[in-house]
């Protein structure tokens, strides 16, 4: 086991710059999920890391070695990609213990070591089986079992579960959790699902465009994202967004548009007329009958999820989504009062997009 | 129960297939049946699709009493080394292709497409003058030379598929498993290549067996002749000895045969799935 620290890396391909300048620094036994849209440079930080792409530029130890200018083979890391690259030559139990032949380790070693990993992952009774004649999961499960036999100093996983069905997504997510608390290996995981982000991570880096956005716990990214970035991308429904600008009078509101004027807490540290975005999660907004205090909004759409019930309602020229743990608050075409409870509220920056408070 | 047009449909595409597979082995057969055919009846029987009285006569004496195995002999040496080299030079070119950026590929590969461009006509004097300084004409090394520089460059193009075809995360996955680039190639990459390898030894070595052109330019002496160029042999000034010419066609094909059956079972597809995704 091992940390990992990044100094300012960068990677270019000629002019296209890829990312620009990452620190990081993940603890011995950590879990860090790197999470982001396509394209934002999470995978090649990965790719960086295992010594499948070269470092533009900035360094990278594991546990405390630079590794810059070291071949793959000799950073002692194991890696789950995202096509589990199984050697489809190969049966499972020679897979498995691919890397530990190559290492010349004896015998006696490499069979105890390949038997406790598939005992832990269920794959004893297919270890003489090729990829061809397994499941998805059990392929996935083969990937992790080659990963794990030979406790190398990190974990990485390139968007391990893409390629499974959302249940077969869901139970390996658990699998992987579990594994990891077990064997405590500092780990990074790539996903740009940010569902498998905020369950699986100690710490989530949201990265976009090259740039990381937000480091810090999972629930801290949901309740405090950083920027507008972070805010659209974690949770899904995904937040409310709404263009207004910024009244210091009356101990601060937002005015948003079609003169409707939302209170906050207090007054924020910006300035009278700043253009801002205010930013509300779905389950935060409050539907209620009209007459009460709120602002008048339509419902246009309801989406039942069976857990809840997902409300889509205009109101000032704009869509607010709603998420209700009750069914039945209210049927296509109702008038209804929505209102946003002031210390639920999210400030940020239109001009820079950051977080404001 | 089968409806009637299904049937119709089916009976229509067997036919059709039957059709084509006759039309394309006929020729093969005719060349077994002149072959089997005594002189005296070659031309008196008219058109008969088999002769009243059939002789091995021929074979006989095409292996008794003519060059014939010397040239199988020279086409043996000349195709396996050709199928071999180039199989080996475009496995490494083809790989290098496939996986490597670097500097001059588009050149490369550019110079590689023109190489294929000319009819071989064209190039034969000029490849004369350079191989008769170097002692090449005349000798089945040279012959090897110029049937490996011709037929590297469309290998290479063949292989490089081939490699295209393999997931590159499987030789990242090995190299951080710990082997090196080499090691993941000859480990992981090459055992699944073989069946592509295997459809470019096959298709060369026909190429190379085949070869009459450069074969019949470059040597002139009896010692050095293939096959192709031997065959000719039995072409005389006033005659031509049919039935000894399609003997001894007939004894090239099984080389031929034999090396098909020998890779058949590396040309059947199907070995890299399950390698990634289900």
């Amino acid at each position: 086991m091992a940390s990992i620290d990044i100094t300012d890396v960068r990677k270019a391909y000629g002019s296209t710059k890829i990312l620009h300048g990452v620190d990081l620094t993940i603890k011995d036994g950590e879990f860090v999920v790197l999470v982001g849209p396509s394209g934002c440079g999470k995978s090649t930080l990965l790719r960086m890391i295992a010594g499948l792409e070269d470092i533009s530029s900035g360094e990278i130890r594991i546990g405390g070695r630079i590794v810059n200018d070291l071949d793959p083979k000799d950073r002692d890391i194991a890696m789950v990609f995202q096509s589990y690259a199984l050697y489809p030559h190969m049966t499972v139990a020679d897979n498995m213990s691919y890397s530990l032949r190559l290492r010349k380790t004896a015998k006696e070693k490499i069979a105890s070591a390949i038997s406790g990993a598939a005992a832990k992952l269920s794959l004893t009774p297919l270890m003489e089986r090729r990829p061809k004649a397994l499941s998805g999961g059990q392929r996935q499960r083969v990937a992790m079992g080659r990963a794990i036999v030979r406790s190398p100093k990190a974990f990485l996983f390139d968007e391990p579960l893409s390629n499974l069905d959302a249940r077969l997504r869901e139970h390996m997510r658990g699998e992987i959790k579990k594994l990891h608390q077990d064997l405590g290996a500092t780990s990074i995981y790539v996903t740009h699902d940010q569902i498998e982000a905020m369950t699986l991570a100690d710490r989530i880096v949201a990265m976009n465009a090259g740039l990381v956005q937000q480091v810090g716990s999972p629930l801290d990214l949901y309740d405090r994202p950083a920027n507008l970035f972070v805010a659209g991308f974690m949770g899904s429904p995904a937040m409310n967004m709404f263009e207004g600008t910024y009244r210091a009078a009356n101990g601060g509101t937002v005015e948003l548009a079609q003169g409707v004027v939302v209170p906050l807490a207090g007054p924020a540290p910006t300035a009278d007329g700043t253009k801002l975005t205010l930013g509300i999660r779905p389950e935060h907004v409050l539907v209620g009958k009209t007459g009460l205090e709120g602002i008048q909004a339509l419902i246009d759409l309801v989406e039942p999820t069976g857990f809840g019930t997902i409300l889509h309602a205009s109101a000032f020229g704009a869509d607010v989504k709603a998420f209700s743990l009750e069914r039945g608050v209210a049927v296509r075409g109702d008038t209804v009062s929505v209102s946003f409870p002031v210390e639920r509220i999210h400030l940020f920056d239109t001009a820079t997009g950051s977080r404001i408070g | 129960m089968i409806r009637p047009k299904r049937l119709g449909m089916t009976i229509a595409h067997r036919a059709a297939i039957l059709v084509y597979v006759a039309f394309a082995l006929f020729p093969l057969y005719w060349l077994v049946k002149v072959s089997v055919t005594p002189n005296d009846l070659l031309y008196s029987e008219g058109v008969k699709m088999w002769p009243s009285r059939a002789t091995l006569d021929h074979f006989a004496f095409v292996l008794e009493h003519s060059d014939f195995p010397l040239f199988f002999r020279n086409s043996m040496i000349v195709s396996v080394s050709t199928a071999f080299i180039v199989t080996i030079l475009s496995s490494i070119g083809g790989y290098a292709l496939s996986r490597f950026t670097f500097r001059g590929k588009f050149w490369i590969v550019g110079l590689m497409l023109l190489t294929q461009m000319f009819p071989l006509v064209m190039l034969i004097a000029p490849i004369f003058k350079m191989l008769s300084p170097l002692g090449l004409t005349n000798s089945l090394s040279g012959l090897i030379l110029v049937y490996v520089a011709f037929n590297v460059p469309f290998a290479t193009f063949l292989m490089q598929s081939f490699f295209d075809g393999i997931p590159k995360d499987l030789e990242e996955a090995a190299m951080i498993d710990g082997a090196t680039r080499f090691m993941a190639f000859r480990q992981i990459i090459l055992p699944l290549t073989l069946p592509g390898m295997a459809a470019t030894l096959g298709f060369v070595f026909t190429a190379a067996w085949s070869e009459l052109l450069f074969a019949l330019m470059l040597i002139s002496g009896v010692d050095a002749s293939t096959f192709p160029v031997g065959l000719l042999s039995f072409v005389s000034k006033f005659s031509v000895d049919f039935g000894q010419m399609m003997a001894a066609g007939v004894l090239a094909l099984i080389p031929a045969c034999i090396f098909f059956l020998l890779i058949q079972r590396y040309l059947v597809q199907g070995l890299t799935a399950g390698a990634v995704k289900g």
